[in-house]
């Protein structure tokens, strides 16, 4: 279980709680059962959900539906009544802290993009690179060489080349998703867990967001959740509809769209 | 090397810490090499005067570092800074030896007026310089660091985090009044006479003790700066522009808040260790609210988060009240506060927001 590994790393000190990580399932994250409620209304309604290793999922369904209390789930921000969340076969989620969660490989970007506005382009990227992010560790920390190349790597990946000097409160709408998902790519995460990516962006943007993201399937596993129908059928393989807090449906868009529960609730309006 | 490499593109910074040395080599020099007689001669009490300035200076550098930089608004540092004062006045009472009105060789006046029989647990230890100076500093740090450590973890934060450093620098207060805690009650501290064996009043430890506090603020203005243009200091803007944000990117918010918060109140801590022999009294007053929240303006009117600016603020705005009180003693606190008001509205970013306007302009 995931606690014994948090609490036994110290006779395993060189590994870091992402290197416990156990896929040999092919499965990367488990969410078993969750129910979340506030003042009696149930966000999540016994919510089963899984991702594999190295899918691209969207995730769908109507405004309070519970897409994004099942992300603040998995990232620690909401802990659920019931159920269960695991990390790969060992690492218990629902015992770890926002930062943890982070240290073991998932990122999250939010529906309203956050990056640090006082902040240029590239310190945004070197901030959330993967690293030893403790106190003493952090007031000594210089960039290496390796570490440059890394953030002009995802500089590109991101198109921002041009205005990494800027300070990220300048970007676009656009670019500031972006360097959001940079600075997701830079923390090296299994799993990205990516909160309406396109919300407010024009087509050549979304365009561009649905070819980044595309890029991304295999290397590491995301989680899309979105509103624009049209965007959803340009990227996805699988499809899971939440309704009520719960999957609804789950299969290729195709299958999705055909569902007449979907039809109904959704897709229908 | 790194230090050097920090003040780069700090202009401000530059031009402060050469001004600083400058003043920090002539004064002393104007002060005792020249004769009173002559027109260049600086007199003790303005020495002392700069001294007391140069202390605040560095308080409000420790402020502006969590202020500015952390987006903590902290309306108790004054705690930090009383607390250095009383380690460094305990260190001064303990030097008076047997010449205090009671003449007693080991009990401060106080004591023996109390009818204590002997002193205090914890005056033990203060006979020595060195175990003052670093109560001075360690006494505020390990405050700092458990109230921070509980209210970081709790994630108290914004108005609600000034309110509880506030109410603790009262309850200091408070505690420091009562003549049971055996600190001397309301009168505090003071009748001091030697400091390292030498006499208080002499010029030559005037100067001394103006030289240590400009050598103090320089230090603590260079280790500010260090930590602000570190990957720390970025993690700091970060979380106070988007805390939860840096939560979701691996961070431990709560404990880079600690450890900066702590070294602010170190750095007030030295700042009252130096201005208690120089102002020669320390007393529970130094807690009281309404100086944490002066010290808040001086970094207001300053400008937030350049450091620089902190140092300049607290420079003119107590050169205005020594000046101010001088004529109308009872208005300074509404000349503060419409100064404050002013600045809010017409200067938002401070003196060093009107530095680089004019510098863009």
């Amino acid at each position: 279980m995931g606690g014994q590994v948090e609490r036994w790393q110290y006779l395993n000190p060189g590994k870091t709680l992402a290197e416990t990580l156990d896929i040999s399932h092919q499965t990367l994250l488990y969410v078993e059962g969750v129910t979340v409620s506030f003042d009696g209304f149930r966000a999540l309604n016994d919510l089963s959900f899984y991702v594999d290793v190295g899918e691209l999922r969207c995730v769908i369904g109507p405004n309070g539906a519970g897409k994004t209390t099942m992300m603040d789930v998995v990232t620690g921000k909401t802990k659920p009544d019931r159920g269960f969340v695991f990390f790969g076969q060992s690492i218990n989620l629902l015992e770890l802290d926002e930062p943890r969660i982070a240290q073991a490989g998932i990122g999250r970007k939010f529906q309203k993009p956050t990056v640090f506005e006082q902040h240029r382009v590239i310190e945004n990227l070197e901030l959330a690179m993967a690293g030893d992010k403790r106190v003493w560790p952090t007031l000594f920390a210089r960039l290496s060489g390796e570490e440059r190349d890394r953030i002009d790597e995802v500089l590109t990946i991101i198109g921002l080349n041009e205005h990494a000097g800027r300070p990220a409160g300048a970007l676009s709408h656009g670019q500031k998703q972006w360097l959001e998902i940079g600075m997701l790519l830079m923390q090296d995460p299994l799993l990205l867990l990516v909160d309406e990516p396109v919300a407010g962006m024009t087509h050549q943007e979304m365009e561009r967001t649905a070819q980044l993201l595309l890029s991304l399937e295999g290397k590491h596993s995301v989680v899309v959740v979105e509103h624009d129908m049209d965007f959803v059928r340009s990227i996805a393989k699988r499809v899971t509809v939440l309704n009520q807090g719960a999957v609804l449906a789950e299969g290729s868009m195709d299958e999705v769209q055909h569902d007449p529960r979907v039809v109904e609730v959704y897709l229908g309006e | 090397m790194r230090i050097v490499k920090a003040l780069r593109g700090d202009t401000g910074g530059q031009v402060m810490l050469a001004v600083l040395l400058a003043v920090g080599i002539l004064v002393p020099i104007l002060s005792l090499a020249v004769p009173a007689a002559s027109p260049w001669h600086v007199s003790t009490y303005t020495v002392t005067l700069l001294g007391k300035y140069l202390t605040y200076a560095l308080l409000a550098v420790a402020v502006d570092l969590v202020w500015g930089y952390l987006g903590i608004l902290s309306l108790g540092h004054g705690a930090f800074f009383a607390l250095g004062g009383y380690a460094m006045g305990m260190y001064l009472m303990r030097q008076v030896g047997d010449r205090g009105v009671y003449g007693n060789p080991t009990l401060p006046d106080f004591m023996v007026f109390l009818n204590w029989p002997e002193l205090p647990w914890f005056w033990h230890g203060f006979d020595r310089f060195w175990f003052a100076a670093l109560m001075a500093i360690l006494v505020p740090g390990v405050l700092a660091y458990c109230f921070g450590y509980l209210a970081f973890r709790s994630r108290v934060t914004g108005v609600y985090l000034s309110i509880i450093t506030q109410a603790l620098t009262y309850a200091l207060m408070l505690a420091f009044f009562r003549n049971e805690m055996g600190f001397g009650g309301n009168n505090g501290l003071t009748d001091f006479k030697d400091i390292l064996g030498v006499s208080l009043q002499a010029d030559g430890t005037r100067a001394g003790l103006f030289i240590a506090s400009a050598l103090a603020l320089a230090l603590g203005y260079l280790a500010s700066r260090y930590i602000v243009s570190s990957r720390l200091g970025r993690v700091a803007v970060a979380i106070r522009d988007a805390e939860s944000r840096t939560r979701f990117i691996g961070y431990r918010v709560e404990r880079a808040k600690a450890a900066i918060f702590t070294f602010s109140a170190m750095l007030a801590g030295v700042a009252g260790a130096l201005y208690v022999p120089q102002v020669g009294i320390i007393n529970p007053g130094e807690f009281s609210p309404l100086n944490s929240i002066e010290l808040v303006i001086w970094v207001a009117v300053g400008g937030r988060a350049t450091l620089y600016g902190a140092v300049a603020g607290a420079l003119l705005v107590n050169y205005g009240k020594t000046v101010f009180t001088g004529i109308f003693p009872d208005a300074w606190l509404f000349a503060l506060g419409g100064l404050f008001v002013l600045v809010t509205l017409f200067l938002p970013r401070g003196i060093a927001g009107l530095m680089t306007l004019r510098r863009a302009g």
